[in-house]
């Protein structure tokens, strides 16, 4: 009997033990190291004087100072590239829940072998980089005289996100109750006023889904800035980065808070809503 | 008439229950001229402009003779077959590590009793949320020798700066600390597809598995790796096409170039010198050359996407 209880108690301490998951919990710890600590050498450095960082390249500074951020604000430049950034992101996420959620709520109700096709021709292009049409829209700004504006930016990237927005909008439109569209149609309400007055505040979970899948990489491309804009004023926050990174290359903590400003608004924002930007940069992937 | 028109189901209008497509065509049209004029059009349009030689003005139809050159001329096709050959390197350490460490770590953070998941899950995926340009620059100079040698050798770390041109510099490990740095950035991405994959199978299942006797080990492999194996052919795809769509990492980190001596060139900063800035002396961009690199990347996406597409999601 007694045995018995011995065995038990020893069992559920080793459970717990186990549950512990020590192991794992090194691993993970490890990992999470790696993962952040180039980002922390990141931030850690835009707080050094400009001589520190030759003597003490990993550590916190000695001297804290601000003189790298004081220097770069008071540069004008810098808020014409945010700007810049900031309008590109904007516009083009605003475009592509607008124009997307009309076709996918088009494509949701539209049920047919020609819809079907339609679907599938918007959906192919998640698998297809449009950087391979490169050189052809190179060609088109051209002729379209956007060249150096962020007008050549706003088409490109808003064709680039709407096949994901298509894809994941129409599902979900899809899943609405019927009885929804049938209560609106009741009161006398048209099919537009049905997509904004009842679809649209319904699909707002998907379409902030969307909205992140797109936002990060929009805010980070570099290769179409790159190719189409030489203008200083419609230069993009990452485009100047490649500039002012050989402007400053003896100026190491200013190159670092240069880079350091360009990432803090996209890390901000994932470290007050990381459950949703995860949902978000991996949506698309999971079928359904 | 009215009353024949009312048979067509395409040309039902808004007030009929079931409106046609020639009704939701308004619906979908700023969407389809977007997608059509912005990508579909140019995409295949490339195609097109890969049998032609020179820029707009004085443009050749030169049929298969840009192929002609990237296959087989001396200059040109060596740099292509370079560039290839790296970017399935470069595709390999993506596929197999940065695979294999994401499901790995998507099934320790699934682990029901473990505590900190969330907080892991947050650190893990943070530099996917970095811009490639941004963490290229930042790797550079963390693995330049002339910053990092002193306190790394400080701490009995010294092995890590590799040599005096340090690993970008020499040309046996440049490719390789390059897809590594790519490799540290993404993989909070099959991470968290795994995550998402391993928490939608049913508990029963693995409940019923440990009432059998089945080893935490046997679970996983028997269990929860075949279930997921539509996940796994998606992110298989995606690696796929992000590895062809790769140019930030070489650019911030060896420059346009693929330096050293063209030791990281891939088919994106290739694309990029030869279509769109120019091979370095002359500094013409050939739109015929570019094209023909772009559609053989496109050709090999479709081969590569759609034999996995139908493999791994066709049974639904």
């Amino acid at each position: 009997m007694t045995v018995r209880k011995e065995t038990g108690e020893r069992k559920t301490r080793s459970l717990r033990i186990m549950n512990m998951h020590i192991p794992y919990h090194i691993v993970m710890i490890i990992w999470s190291f790696i993962s952040i600590f180039p980002l922390w050498f990141l931030f850690i450095n835009t707080f050094k004087v400009k001589k520190e960082i030759y003597i003490n390249f990993f550590g916190l500074p000695q001297k804290w100072t601000l003189e790298n951020y004081q220097a770069l604000v008071s540069n004008s430049d810098f808020f014409v590239y945010f700007r810049n950034s900031f309008l590109v992101v904007v516009v083009s996420l605003f475009m592509i829940l607008l124009v997307g959620s009309l076709a996918a709520y088009a494509l949701a109700h539209w049920r047919t072998k020609t819809s079907r096709g339609v679907y599938f021709f918007f959906v192919i292009g998640m698998m297809l980089p449009i950087k391979i049409a490169t050189i052809r829209l190179l060609q088109i700004m051209k002729a379209l005289n956007t060249l150096n504006t962020l007008f050549c930016l706003f088409p490109v990237y808003i064709a680039m996100g709407l096949p994901t927005a298509v894809f994941i909008l129409t599902e979900f439109i899809h899943g609405l109750p019927g009885e929804l569209y049938e209560a609106g149609y009741m009161d006398g309400a048209g099919r537009f006023k049905i997509w904004y007055r009842i679809v649209v505040p319904l699909i707002r979970p998907a379409l902030a889904t969307v909205a992140i899948y797109n936002l990060v990489p929009i805010w980070n491309d570099l290769w179409f800035p790159l190719i189409f804009i030489t203008k200083e004023s419609s230069k993009t926050v990452l485009l100047a980065v490649t500039r002012l990174q050989g402007q400053y290359s003896t100026d190491w903590p200013k190159v670092l808070t240069i880079l350091a400003l360009s990432a803090l608004p996209v890390i901000v924002l994932y470290l007050c809503m990381s459950k949703s930007f995860i949902k978000g940069l991996t949506a698309g992937a999971v079928k359904g | 008439m009215e009353a024949k028109r009312k048979r067509i189901p395409a040309l039902q209008g808004g007030k009929s229950i079931k409106p046609g497509g020639i009704y939701w065509m308004r619906y979908m049209i700023p969407a389809l001229l977007f997608y059509v004029v912005f990508m579909a059009y140019p995409m295949l349009d490339s195609i097109r402009l890969s049998l032609y030689e020179g820029t707009a003005g004085t443009r050749e139809f030169v049929g298969f003779a840009n192929y002609v050159r990237l296959f087989t001329d001396e200059v040109v096709s060596k740099r292509f077959w370079n560039a290839f050959g790296n970017n399935w390197i470069f595709f390999a350490y993506h596929m197999i590590l940065q695979n294999a460490l994401g499901i790995f770590f998507a099934a320790v953070l699934t682990n029901r009793t473990m505590k900190g998941r969330q907080f892991y899950q947050t650190l893990i995926f943070i530099p996917c949320t970095v811009a490639v340009l941004v963490t290229g620059y930042l790797f550079k100079m963390m693995m330049n020798p002339q910053w990092s040698k002193a306190p790394l050798e400080s701490v009995g770390l010294g092995f890590l700066v590799h040599s005096p041109q340090g690993w970008l510099g020499d040309r046996a490990t440049a490719l390789s600390a390059v897809s590594l740095v790519s490799v540290w950035q993404w993989v909070g991405i099959p991470t968290m597809m795994f995550v998402a994959a391993f928490q939608s199978i049913d508990d029963d299942l693995l409940e019923a598995a440990s009432i059998e006797g089945a080893s935490p080990w046997q679970q996983f492999i028997r269990i929860r790796v075949p279930l997921i194996v539509p996940v796994i052919g998606m992110v298989a795809i995606m690696t796929f096409v992000a590895n062809f769509n790769a140019f930030d990492a070489v650019f911030a980190m060896e420059t346009l170039d693929g330096a050293p001596d063209y030791a990281t060139d891939l088919i994106g900063t290739l694309f990029y010198r030869y279509g769109v800035a120019g091979q370095h002396p002359v500094g013409i961009p050939e739109p015929g050359l570019g094209s023909a690199i772009s559609t053989t990347i496109f050709a090999m996406l479709l081969c590569g996407v759609v034999p996995v597409l139908i493999k791994t999601q066709g049974k639904e």
